[in-house]
């Protein structure tokens, strides 16, 4: 009997169970539904709201799904369906279950257009739907939307979400998201104060902002207590700025130091002014694009390796372009500096023209691979990785180039030849074609500099333009023929641009920092580290 | 050596025979033909933009003669480079008036290459359609602007971010390139939300040098000066290659459109074309015309357009539209005249009316600016725009902006008896800023 009473009490209880959701999964089709019939922002913003105030788990996949703006409406019976593109026509998938459901032309459905509103609703109504996520990547991300949206509604889930958390960071995070809350609430003046400690403690720009507007609109207490906190992030965050500024200066001193250091060889080492420098440069990047075109049409998995391929590609491909210009052109006018100049320059044009009949005059796209995308925090510092793999990458080149100069007999011989030219030639050592490999070094040197700028900059005939002028002043500054030179000229200078930046902005910045060159070189002509010896009289 | 040498003379001689034939058959040519000259950079800095311009002109033409050309003539069109080089534009502009007899010019695409040009075609009085958005604060008899003036662009941009569903902005960043176009848009753009009730302190204006790419202290100075807990968006007039790098750190330093949207007045589907969209969906632009524009003449223009350049890939853009309506605005007019003489175009313009891509007509008024809609456009992750904002009607040019104390009492009106491109009502005489 009561065996049969409890199989009796199960049955009831699944049922319970079961019928409410199919209910609730047939009222949820039913709100989705109403997107077909939207007309605008605001109505379909209706429908999101309406949709998260069920607060079933189910409507995240709809809702990410309009937030990405794959959610589709077919034309023939007004259904919405989750759309996957591909190519011609798009795979449909169930909103909520996320089967599959067909497949439509792109010309048989109409995708729900959204903006920044409703993306920014989206985002909120998800953040509270996804506070028990299995993964804390998820949890994190919902804590920081709820911290920046702060709502009184929102602090019983969160207390449930804190109370059922295991992950003490994301506990702490959810508990600032709280005392968010609790600021906006109108909770008594003592939750209100510890709240603003916990914020305070927090000391980020988003805590800076949530408190400013705190202090804006609260009287007594808690704006005293909010103004005081407001003054201890900014102080803290003054101490981060300088050393924000410090990093975005070696970061910039990196780039520099990348695209002069083919020209610490050329100039420096050769003293043949290269005004074509520039190019090898964009050759450079443009390979890295060729590179990356195979790659995405013929290996899409090789994506992440495409610049590791592009580097020996572009340093061929530079030194080899380098070698006929230095065979074709710049030999004969070793000694006339002038002609060579204006010979480079030409150079240089045709280099440019032959890239925009190839390749178009627009930019072109080289991607980023996924370890050189988005940014990590040290404090309140953001750094992004594609800054520090260049760092990294240009102090790889600017070691190997010392170690090629300093170690092998190559270097050796191009030191000799620099140094005194007929001496070296009595020596045995064929010099016309020293002075080939030299310059073809530099050029590829130039080269690999272009695979890492493709990173930041625009792939477009004109890439090399932009450095030029920054890569002599680099090499002037640090001293012709002397690659140390070329290093500290190259940070010195990246930093002393992004201290001056924040006070005299960007254009100012440069002309200050072009004119204590200039003093600079007055009173020291040869720069940092002038190089003494008979190379400085050929 | 020698051989070489001879080799040499040879083919300049040959060359000298073959361009003396060609300019033989040009000079029989010109008699039954109406020449069209196209003022647009091949090489330098601007070709990334103004190639696709010159194409698009060929691309017109070559449709009016498949129609049967102009007053029974075939059109020809007369291509030169004036390479990026402002004084060039003045001597190619010449070259085209006084030695190829051009019946109208299309081209330019800076302030700073208009202006240079501005003096040759007033001098020897002649058409220039003008296609590309501009600060205003002008109006010359000569000149036709196809393009957007601030109020067809940059007024109604910052409009649609301060309501409801542009996320009512409260603060702003005027971020731009430091030349004419966007010193003197951001100034109009100061003195309007001033006039909207913003105070001074939410307002932060920069400038960065032409091709500028290293964007770190500037984006993270805009991190900064939004998080004062107001809402906070960038209105961009950054110029060409200084984008791509700016929309990279963007995306880097995580500043997201729905935290901080860009609102851009430069940024085409050409400059995006050379980005990875993904982390940029959500930002802003205004224009009059997006690719994505879903009508009938619009789908046609693309068709066209990537069959003339024979790549299906190829994006349309705004300035494109402009030289559109401009050509077919000036084929019209000359039909009208019945004549291509230039007085007579420039008098039978005004008042004349073709349709544009977005689904209306567009009319000459008589300041020489048009009217077109306005459009504002969400980045999307494919590269395209957008439009979640147009406006209901069509805006009307206005050359001199309502919001400058040196020209809110100016205005411009090219017909007879006033014909004054800068008549001031205040004092009821034609002269004063602007006179050239």
């Amino acid at each position: 009997m009561i065996l049969l009473r409890a199989l009796g009490l199960m049955l009831l209880f699944l049922l319970a169970t079961l019928l409410p959701a199919s209910a609730a999964e047939a009222d949820l089709r039913a709100i989705i539904a109403k997107f077909a019939t939207a007309a605008n922002f605001s109505a379909t913003e209706a429908v999101v709201r309406e949709l998260a105030a069920t607060g079933d788990p189910l409507v995240e996949r709809p809702l990410a799904a309009l937030a990405e703006g794959s959610l589709y409406i077919r034309k023939a019976d007004s259904l919405v369906f989750v759309g996957k593109e591909g190519g011609d026509s798009v795979e449909l998938l169930d909103p909520l279950s996320g089967e599959k459901s067909g497949e439509a032309a792109k010309t048989d459905i109409t995708k729900i257009k959204v903006n920044n509103t409703l993306r920014r609703v989206i985002r909120d109504a998800l953040g509270t739907l996804t506070l028990g996520a299995k993964d804390p990547a998820v949890r994190i991300a919902a804590a920081a939307t709820m911290f920046k949206t702060p709502d009184a509604a929102n602090i019983e889930p969160l207390d449930a979400a804190i109370a059922a958390e295991t992950d003490a960071n994301v506990k702490a995070l959810f508990e600032q998201a709280r005392a968010a809350s609790v600021l906006v609430s109108d909770r008594p003046e003592a939750d209100k104060l510890a709240a603003i400690a916990l914020i305070g403690a927090r000391g980020d720009r988003d805590a800076l902002s949530l408190l400013t507007s705190v202090a804006a609109n609260s009287q007594g207490a808690v704006k005293d207590a909010a103004t005081a906190a407001i003054g201890n992030i900014n102080s803290t965050l003054a101490f981060w700025d300088a050393g924000q500024n410090i990093w975005y200066g070696i970061s910039l001193g990196s780039v520099l130091l990348l695209a002069a250091i083919g020209l610490a060889i050329t100039f420096g080492v050769m003293g043949v002014i290269n005004m074509a420098h520039g190019e090898m440069v964009m050759l450079g990047a443009y390979t890295t694009f060729v590179v990356q075109e195979v790659i995405r049409n013929s290996f899409p998995g090789l994506f992440d390796w495409s610049l590791v391929i592009a580097l020996p590609l572009a340093f061929l491909v530079a030194a080899f372009v380098g070698l006929i210009i230095e065979r074709g052109v710049i030999r004969f006018l070793y000694g006339r500096p002038l002609e060579t100049l204006l010979a480079t320059w030409g150079v240089s044009l045709i280099l440019q023209q032959a890239v925009r009949t190839i390749f178009g005059p627009t930019n072109q796209e080289v991607g980023n691979p996924s370890w050189m995308s988005g940014s990590f925090d040290v404090g309140q510092l953001a750094i992004t990785w594609n800054r520090l793999w260049i760092l990294v990458f240009s102090l790889c080149v600017f070691a190997l180039l010392l170690y090629v100069m300093k170690r092998t007999p190559w270097g050796l011989q191009m030191r000799a030849v620099t140094a005194n030219r007929r001496m070296a030639a009595s020596m045995g050592i064929k010099t016309p074609w020293v002075d080939a490999l030299t310059f073809a070094l530099g050029s590829g040197i130039a080269g690999i500099a272009g695979v890492a700028l493709s990173q930041i900059d625009n792939v477009s005939p004109n890439l090399g333009r932009g450095y030029i002028i920054d890569s002599f002043m680099v090499v002037v500054f640090g001293g012709v023929g002397n690659l140390w030179g070329t290093l500290v000229g190259a940070f010195s200078l990246g930093i002393l641009n992004k201290f001056l930046e924040p006070y005299a902005g960007a254009v100012l910045g440069k002309i200050v920092v072009l004119v204590l060159i200039i003093l600079f070189i007055q009173k020291r002509p040869r720069g940092l580290f002038a190089l003494k010896g008979r190379a400085v009289e050929a | 050596m020698r051989g070489n040498f001879s080799t040499i003379t040879k083919m300049v001689s040959a060359g000298v025979v073959a361009a003396g034939l060609l300019m033989s058959v040009q000079a029989r040519a010109a008699d039954d033909t109406i020449k069209v000259g196209i003022l647009h950079s091949l090489s330098g800095t601007m070709a990334i933009s103004e190639t696709t311009l010159k194409d698009a002109m060929l691309m017109l033409i070559e449709e009016q003669n498949a129609k049967g050309g102009l007053l029974g003539k075939k059109l020809e069109a007369v291509v030169v480079d004036p390479a990026s080089n402002w004084p060039l534009f003045a001597e190619k502009a010449r070259e085209l008036i006084s030695k190829d007899k051009v019946a109208a010019v299309f081209g330019c695409w800076t302030s700073v290459s208009r202006k240079s040009v501005l003096p040759v075609f007033s001098e020897l009085n002649n058409i220039l359609f003008y296609p590309v958005q501009y600060e205003g604060e002008e109006s010359e008899r000569n000149v036709f602007y196809t393009g957007a003036a601030p109020n067809q662009q940059a007024i109604p941009a910052v409009d649609y971010l301060m309501s409801e569903d542009g996320g009512s902005v409260k603060r702003w960043v005027l971020e731009g390139t430091d030349y004419v176009y966007p010193r003197t848009t951001n100034k109009i753009l100061e003195a309007y939300l001033k006039a909207k009730g913003v105070a001074a302190e939410d307002i932060m204006v920069n400038y960065t040098p032409f091709g500028f790419s290293d964007w770190q202290t500037e984006v993270s100075a805009i991190k900064k000066f939004g998080s004062a807990g107001k809402k906070t968006a960038v209105v961009s007039t950054v110029n060409g290659d200084a984008n791509v790098p700016f929309y990279k750190e963007l995306g880097n330093q995580g500043i997201k459109a729905e935290d901080i949207p860009v609102m851009a007045f430069s940024v085409g589907e050409e400059e995006l074309a050379g980005l990875d969209t993904a982390p940029l969906v959500g930002h802003l632009a205004a224009w009059n015309y997006f690719e994505s524009v879903d009508t009938p003449e619009n789908k046609k223009f693309i068709a066209d357009w990537r069959k003339f350049i024979k790549n299906d890939k190829r994006t349309t853009n705004d300035p494109m539209e402009a030289h559109y309506i401009g050509f077919n605005m000036w084929v019209k007019a000359v039909e009208k005249a019945g004549t291509t003489d230039q007085d007579k175009v420039i008098d039978a313009m005004i008042g004349v009316s073709v349709p544009n891509l977005t689904g209306g007509y567009s009319t000459m008024m008589p300041n020489h600016h048009i009217t077109k809609p306005v459009l504002i456009g969400e980045i999307q992750a494919d590269g395209q725009f957008e439009t979640v904002s147009q406006t209901p009607g069509l805006v009307m040019g206005d050359e001199w902006s309502d919001y400058l104390p040196d020209s809110k009492d100016l205005i411009s009106d090219w017909r007879a008896p006033l014909s004054c491109g800068n008549f001031n009502v205040a004092t009821g005489k034609c002269g004063g800023k602007g006179t050239n």
